[in-house]
């Protein structure tokens, strides 16, 4: 360590103020910061002591997705040798050949990540030049986040056109890291499937390499499908057809097609565990997520106007990205409510709308993102009535003393 | 005589004076009326989607704007004040009436595709902003150029909003093909990862394009900032 330290110290003067490579400042200081803790400190009387750092968040969310990323590397091989079968490779069982399974997700998943990063911190490099801050660390996590939301099949070039659009239109615009509205990896996805819907939804993306002529629905696609008048176009007879292939113990496992890293809930629910104990997510966002979309799979179970509202509201939380997004998406501190009477609204009001778009709308089955974005953007107006109504009761409590 | 008349009025200003000009030439980037003023965005979110409507439309309001800022002008001291919001709008109403009409008989395919954009020229704030904010209150020939000055301002950042928007949302500009598909032949720089972006189409890609365009804007010009 004491070599390298020498190495940096030496290099300082060169980005020092005045001297020949003043611009790129920045950029050392962000690399010199990954391995050492910078030389300065808060000068004015500061609150808050404490350890935890921008970086070191990002770093404990980063560690909070591996079980995501790895489950999602097996299931993008999984589904892709399911596509296209040879007979090296057991597809009946999804953890068996879990090498030649693990090394095709490594190949559809590492370019997606080099992409992701390698753009969004393009365009971050050049705001913090141009702005002559140092670089700020957000863009870890969401350059993570991005290559898990997107199907296997997605082209790299559209993956890079999403990023750069999220980060500057969803982040920069707005004053870059810690000031954005809406979330930055769901501002891509977005973008993607308005921009591209053939790319990032149907039947022909989530099993990577897909040959032409399969056909590779997600469970929500097929589900979907019960919302539509003619029997002839369902994908199964009834919903108990359709919990008997995707059964419950495979929704909740992962054990089904979708975004590469959005179909595990257990593997979510490790990721939860470790931002829960860490301190990092708020656990008032996350229960009250899940318990908006029980409660509103539980209504349509009772209303059960079609098939779909008929699936179990434990089996329905537990397929698409309704995991993924209420443990690493809904959960962004920077995109939440603040106060934590709003935090329980905001979260049940998130979990709430992703089901009812998921079942009243077959055109957008992954309703998780709508609703999130969604939330987002009526999160300060929450806040406000959180605060004005405890303006209020005080007021009261004032007047009656 | 006409001659000893008027030599006993002000030196007559020359057609293109200095302060003239600037009447044209203001409103195409310091004082835009769509950028700077934030005016008539409905419009521009609505009929961007391609050049060759945004050509139409600019051509139209530059009908309503220029003539109606000489038919305002020329009432000014006519109209009372308790009901010139009216009169301009009857103003208005008419003209696009006319607009209406010959578009229909001359464009049919260009008067279906505008629909009802059309008809809504009469709510465009520019052009009320136009009457009450300078016919009311400038001789004819100024009102013209004011309105023709605002009309081109108003006509650029839709046109350059609609290159945008027609150039990756179809792959096309004034529908000739540009961008296209490898595979099947189309387009002037076909390429094998080209796809139609279905956002540009979108209302909201239009939104965000004009902010981009206030954007740089406002960082070429500093003076444009708001403080607050």
């Amino acid at each position: 360590m004491k070599f390298l330290e020498r190495i940096v110290e030496n290099m300082e003067p060169k980005f020092a103020k005045g001297s020949k490579l003043e611009k790129l400042h920045p950029v050392f200081e962000s690399f010199m910061t990954l391995a050492f803790t910078p030389k300065e400190v808060t000068k004015k009387g500061s609150h808050i002591r404490d350890g935890v750092d921008l970086k070191r968040t990002m770093m404990t969310v980063i560690i909070a997705l591996i079980p995501c990323l790895i489950f999602g590397m097996v299931g993008a091989g999984h589904w892709h040798y399911v596509a296209n079968p040879t007979s090296d490779v057991d597809v009946t069982n999804f953890w068996a050949d879990f090498g030649p399974k693990i090394l095709y997700g490594l190949t559809v998943l590492l370019p997606l990540i080099i992409v992701s990063y390698g753009v969004g911190l393009t365009v971050e490099f050049i705001f913090a030049i141009i702005k002559g801050h140092s670089l700020h660390e957000g863009f870890l996590v969401s350059g993570l986040l991005i290559p898990l939301i997107m199907p296997a099949d997605v082209p790299l070039w559209m993956v890079a056109i999403a990023v750069a659009f999220a980060v500057l239109i969803g982040k920069e615009v707005f004053g870059g890291t810690g000031m954005n509205i809406v979330n930055v990896a769901l501002t891509a996805r977005a973008f993607l499937f308005f921009a591209y819907p053939t790319s990032m939804s149907g039947n022909s993306v989530w099993f990577g390499g897909q040959p032409d002529g399969f056909s590779g629905p997600t469970a929500l696609g097929d589900l979907a499908t019960f919302t539509s008048d003619d029997k002839t176009s369902w994908a199964f007879q009834s919903v108990s057809d359709f919990a008997e292939v995707y059964t419950m113990e495979a929704s909740w496992m992962g054990y089904i097609p979708g975004s590469i890293g959005e179909t595990s809930a257990v593997a979510c629910l490790i990721g939860a565990a470790i931002l829960l104990f860490t301190g990092i997510a708020s656990w008032r966002v996350m229960i009250s997520f899940f318990a908006g979309g029980l409660a509103m799979s539980a209504i349509f179970n009772a209303w059960g106007a079609n098939e779909f509202m008929l699936l179990e509201p434990l089996h329905m939380i537990a397929l698409g990205g309704f995991f993924f997004g209420g443990v690493f998406m809904i959960t962004d501190p920077v995109t939440a409510c603040q106060t934590n009477t709003g935090k329980f609204i905001y979260g049940f009001l998130g979990g709430f709308l992703s089901i009812m778009i998921r079942v009243f709308n077959p055109a957008y089955p992954e309703g998780v993102m709508m609703a999130i974005l969604f939330m987002n953007i009526m999160a300060p107006t929450i806040d406000h009535y959180v605060v004005q109504s405890n303006v209020k009761r005080r007021l009261k409590r004032l007047k009656t003393a | 005589m006409s001659e000893a008349v008027e030599k006993k009025k002000a030196p007559r200003e020359p057609l293109f004076s200095k302060k003239n000009r600037k009447l044209v030439i203001d409103p195409l980037e310091d004082n835009n009326p769509v950028t700077v003023q934030v005016l008539g965005i409905c419009s521009a979110l609505a009929i961007t989607v391609q050049v060759e409507q945004a050509l139409v439309m600019t051509g139209s309001v530059l009908f309503v704007l220029g003539l109606g800022n000489v038919v305002i002008s020329l009432m000014r001291n006519l109209i009372p004040s308790r009901i010139r919001i009216i009169v301009q709008l009857v103003v208005v109403a008419s003209l696009v009436i006319i607009v209406n009409e010959l578009l229909k008989a001359f464009l049919p395919d260009m008067a279906e595709k505008l629909s009802v954009f059309v008809g809504l020229i009469i709510t465009n704030c520019i052009i009320m902003g136009r009457f009450e904010a300078f016919a009311m209150a400038q001789k004819p020939w100024p009102s013209f150029l004011d309105g023709v000055g605002n009309t081109l301002g108003y006509g650029i950042v839709l046109v350059l909003v609609s290159i945008v928007r027609e150039l990756f949302g179809t792959g096309t500009l004034m529908g000739i093909p540009i961008l296209g598909d490898k595979v099947e032949g189309t387009g002037l720089f076909a390429t094998d990862w080209y796809a139609n972006n279905n956002l540009m189409i979108l209302p909201p890609m239009a939104l965000i394009t004009v902010g981009i365009i206030i954007w740089v804007q406002r960082s070429r010009n500093k003076s444009l900032i708001e403080d607050h």
